[in-house]
């Protein structure tokens, strides 16, 4: 069967966007063939700085037929209905329509028989649709065109559209079209300086291999593996070892078409750099990996770099213009790092007077304020050392307004550290300078020292409070001070370092911190808000790790005092196993019953069944005893909860089961006399609240 | 490169030639080869010739040099590469031609930069300019490594759609000849690509300058002036641009240039008030977007004129 080969060549394409778009131009024009019921076989696209590429294999040369039948007017309609059918339906006259006979009167149908198109008229209609509606991220226009409306947009300047389709066997037809005076053809051109001719090209399979001959490799993981390789064994020759580095690699292969490693060096002296410094220097200015001796781990003075040609001097220049551009990038990293540990940490802090965190919420230095104080606050929960917890928070931003960090945003917290040590700081609080801002996401780790911790937490708590203070809350896929992810911290710090964290708690006591007159309505409305945020959050996070969501559900909301993040963690995690068990399934189908029932009488007498039922009315001995069990099991279930004991107070809940069982075959509950319906309704009511000590089962889906 | 020019011209000998050699091809890409603004501007971009030009229909190609003053970047004399006074070669092309990347490719040929020898890459940089509410995009073009160039599709300027598009090349003059002279401090470069003691290095002719700006940017600039100058050129270019309207009808601008003028003139203040620090963090949003309103004006009345193109 027939293929498609289309490029689109243009000038360079920004290195990050390249993966995105070949993968849209795949899934466009694949669902826009199927649309057209053209079912193809297979499909793949590629993407380089300066062409995206997609072959699609296996496509049908036509359309299948299509038959449909169109309902007319009436018979004896009015001519003008007639005449609109017969111009809709492509029909010559009435005569060449069917007759259909239904009880509302004989209507005319029109039998339409749509033939197939070809395969290729297809693809001259939907290819420059698809190239005009394209999702670059941010796209332009240019030339003497772009004076009239209309002009096409793309990413940089198209230049060429090769779009071929036929079978293996015969020389391909050009897909015939023209986008912004760009007529398609079978020429492209090869690598911009070592082979700019143009090449025709037929299919996918010598489009491949002539522009490798031309000196570009089409498949961007190919050049990613050739980096890799020759990166790891130039380090390798040398007895080094690559610090790889998948970011990186990524956007150099779509930096070149032809990648050519080469392995440039720098001045030891340099090394005297922290090498988180060195690499962000070195990465983000140049984009060059750096490489480490694997017996010390520490950088060494070598790099490597990708350049896009082989030059005829073995590359001798462009290793030596690297290492150009790289010292003096290394001189100004020195000198910033041996400027910045002239100044103390703290002698920095003013300057946070002069700069405004956010206009309602105050300066940096009124912030940090905030944090020092509820750090020391909750130092104790964590186990930190109050007077350290209260140091490092009085530290851990100063780096903000060092030389380095306002260079390279990725390091702060980590020079922190590393001047936090060389002005003798204990070495928790130096920790606590780099770590305060983790967990970041999902994959960062959550710090170990406690001291660490008191600082992450208040940093994150005093953050998150003060924008509901203010009112800006996360709305949908708007989360402008990553509010969420802070939230997340807090419960991963929760939950992984098994500290119960109350949320509303915190915030009804940091508050004040922002609002010392609020009163005690808005506080306790703010509160609510911000504990249903927190709920909202620890179920998205148990939901990933795979918890039912109906079992968070039926722990939260259970009235009364605030349930800890890491007592609701780990009473779901009580609650499901128990489930597990064929204690807890059928306790848990007696009370759905008891619910049920209830729900049932109290919607036909209008009245609810609470309060204690009278000992006096038990008629029967399983009444009896579901009543002795209850009370026995609340006590034992609510001293078990209030330890945190969850399995035990779940044990407790299986000793429901059986009294439950008994009491739902032998006792009718709608008892002719009254007095007893009622009694025992108000029996099954205590069933429900019994159980509200670990749960609302209610919630619990089956 | 031109083989039958005397040595001292050469572009990797010295500096002036180095300039020579851009102007002499660019004008032979038709371009019209201007002089440097009158004014004190932070970059190329300012001069009217690619601001004010770069809007309306009419084709326009030019290039220059222009002396740029960035006041903050001023070290003294002491760094090897940063400067407060420095400068921009330009180019601009309307519409931009379809081989402008060839063309670019071939000038860095022309000033001694073989595409065959280094590594030559276009990579992603989005150029905007919030005190001109300009935005284009294009590339930083490197030469092994080392940021050379810019290269910009106009897409707006002076909050203007650009119809049609301009194409504009920035050269960083001094960088790109301390790379093909091979040293490593500027005020190292030779100026006159002399030797012994008709030698004229840029050290001889910036260094001392360097210094006194650096002083006077950071330390003796007259804030109260400046503050007033600001305000005087902000009415100013207000003024003109009022009085400008022919007949008091928004149909024909008569005064777009001087008013232009005024506008360079406050943002140029404002660059020096911000090195002197006196502007917070607050208020320098503000008076950037004080210089952007006067720049939208001026392009707005610039294309009531007959050079932006009106009827």
């Amino acid at each position: 069967m027939p293929e498609l080969l289309l490029e689109l060549f243009s000038e360079e394409i920004p290195a990050r966007m390249q993966a995105k778009a070949a993968d849209d131009l795949r899934r466009m024009v694949t669902d826009k063939l199927v649309a057209e019921g053209l079912v193809y076989e297979g499909a793949k696209a590629f993407a380089t700085p300066r062409r995206l590429a997609l072959t699609v294999h296996g496509i049908p040369a036509r359309q299948p037929d299509l038959k449909t039948e169109r309902r007319g007017p009436k018979i004896g309609a009015a001519d003008a209905a007639v005449q609109g059918f017969l111009k809709a339906t492509g029909l010559q006259s009435l005569d060449e329509a069917k007759i259909q006979r239904d009880p509302k009167g004989d209507f005319y149908i029109a039998l339409i028989e749509k033939p197939g198109r070809d395969a290729i008229e297809v693809l001259a209609e939907i290819l420059p649709v698809i190239i005009r509606t394209f999702p670059w991220p941010k796209s332009m226009r240019w030339g003497a065109r772009s004076g009239k409306p209309g002009s096409l947009n793309w990413v940089r300047p198209l230049h060429a559209i090769t779009a071929t389709f036929g079978i293996e066997t015969e020389e391909p037809d050009v897909v015939k079209f023209a986008i912004d005076g760009i007529e398609t053809g079978q020429i492209t051109y090869g690598h911009r300086f070592m082979a700019p001719a143009p090449i025709n090209v037929r299919r996918f399979e010598d489009y491949e291999a002539k522009l490798k001959a031309a000196k570009v490799i089409l498949d961007p993981q190919a050049r990613k593996d050739i980096i890799l390789a020759d990166a790891k064994e130039l380090a390798f020759a040398q007895g080094l070892e690559l610090v790889e580095d998948q970011v990186l690699l990524d956007e150099v292969s779509g930096l070149v078409e032809w990648p050519v490693v080469m392995m440039g060096s720098f001045e030891q002296e340099y090394l005297a750099i922290p090498d988180e410094v060195i690499r962000a220097t070195i990465r983000n200015n140049q984009k060059c990996f750096v490489v480490k001796d694997p017996k010390t781990g520490k950088l060494t003075n070598k790099f490597v770099l990708t350049a896009n040609i082989e030059a005829p001097d073995g590359g001798k220049t462009i290793v030596a213009g690297n290492e150009r551009v790289i010292r003096p990038r290394l001189s100004d990293a020195k000198f910033f790092y041996e400027t910045d540990r002239k100044t103390k940490l703290e002698d920095r802090l003013p300057k946070f007077d002069q700069i405004v965190f956010h206009e309602k919420l105050g300066t940096q230095a009124e912030r940090i304020k905030r944090i020092e104080r509820l750090a020391s606050e909750i130092a104790p929960l964590v186990g930190a050392d109050v007077a350290k917890a209260k140091r490092a928070a009085h530290l851990a931003k100063a780096d903000l307004l060092t030389e380095v960090v306002g260079e390279f945003p990725e390091v702060q917290g980590l020079m922190g550290k590393y001047y936090a040590l060389a002005q003798g700081e204990d070495a928790s609080v130096a920790a606590a300078c780099e770590e305060h801002y983790k967990p970041q996401g999902p994959a960062d780790r959550v710090p170990t020292d406690p001291v660490s911790l008191a600082v992450a937490l208040a940093d994150k708590i005093d953050t998150l409070v003060g924008f509901w203070v203010i009112d800006e809350k996360p709305t949908g896929s708007k989360d402008p001070y990553a509010l969420r992810r802070a939230a997340l911290g807090v419960i991963r710090i929760a939950i992984e370092r098994h500290i119960d964290l109350y949320p509303r708690g915190l915030l009804e006591k940091h508050i004040k911190a922002f609002r010392p007159d609020i009163s005690d309505t808005e506080r306790s409305e703010v509160g609510d808000s911000f504990r249903h945020f927190f709920e909202d959050r620890l179920k998205v996070q148990l939901r990933e790790q795979g918890v039912r969501h109906d079992l968070v559900d039926s722990v939260l909301y259970l009235g009364g005092k605030e349930v800890g993040l890491l007592s609701t963690v780990r009473r779901v995690e009580a609650l499901g196993k128990f489930l597990e068990t064929d204690d807890g399934k059928n306790l848990l189908a007696g009370i759905k019953r008891a619910s049920n029932i209830l729900g049932i009488e109290e919607k036909k007498d209008k009245r609810t069944f609470d309060g204690a039922p009278d000992a006096a009315l038990y008629g029967l001995s399983e009444e009896k005893a579901l009543a002795k069990a209850i009370g026995e099991v609340t006590t034992e279930a609510s001293a078990a909860v209030a330890k945190e004991d969850f399995a035990a107070a779940m044990s407790a809940m299986a000793k429901l089961r059986p009294p439950v069982d008994a009491f739902f075959e032998k006792v009718r509950v709608n008892d002719d006399d009254a007095k007893v319906r009622e009694n025992r309704l108000k029996l099954l009511n205590e069933i429900r609240s019994a159980t509200r000590a670990v749960a609302d089962f209610s919630k619990i889906q089956d | 490169m031109d083989a039958s020019l005397p040595a001292h011209m050469r572009p990797e000998r010295s500096f002036q030639g180095f300039i020579l050699a851009l102007q002499r091809f660019w004008a032979e890409q038709g371009c019209v080869i201007l002089q440097p603004y009158d004014m004190e501007m932070g970059a190329g971009t300012f001069h009217p010739a690619t601001t004010l030009r770069a809007l309306g229909p009419k084709p326009w190609n030019a290039a220059y040099v222009q002396p740029s003053r960035r006041p903050k970047d001023g070290r003294y004399g002491e760094n090897p590469n940063r400067m407060q006074h420095y400068y921009q070669f330009q180019v601009i092309m309307k519409p931009s031609p379809p081989n402008l990347q060839e063309l670019y490719l071939k000038s860095l040929a022309a000033i001694g930069i073989d595409s065959a020898m280094h590594d030559i890459r276009f990579v992603e940089d989005d150029w905007e300019s919030p005190t001109l509410g300009a935005w284009g995009l294009g590339w930083e073009c490197w030469c092994d490594g080392m940021e050379v160039s810019q290269f910009t599709y106009f897409q707006q300027v002076a909050g203007v759609e650009c119809a049609p598009v301009a194409g504009e090349l920035t050269y960083g003059l001094e960088r790109l000849a301390m790379y093909v002279q091979g040293v490593d401090r500027v005020y190292d470069l030779s100026f006159n690509g002399r030797d012994g003691d008709a030698k004229v290095t840029y050290g001889d002719v910036f260094l001392q300058a360097e210094q006194e700006y650096s002083r006077h940017n950071f330390e003796y600039a007259d804030t109260t002036m400046l503050f007033e100058q600001f305000k005087m050129a902000e009415a100013a270019c207000k003024k003109y641009l009022d009085a400008g309207w022919k007949d008091g009808k928004r149909e024909a601008h008569l005064l777009a240039l001087p008013a232009y003028d005024q506008c360079i003139k406050a943002s140029h203040v404002f660059n020096l008030l911000d090195a002197r620090g006196v502007i917070s963090v607050t208020e320098r949003q503000s008076y950037i977007l004080r210089v952007r309103e006067l720049a939208k004006a001026c392009g707005e009345a610039w294309v009531h004129t007959e050079a932006g193109g009106a009827a």
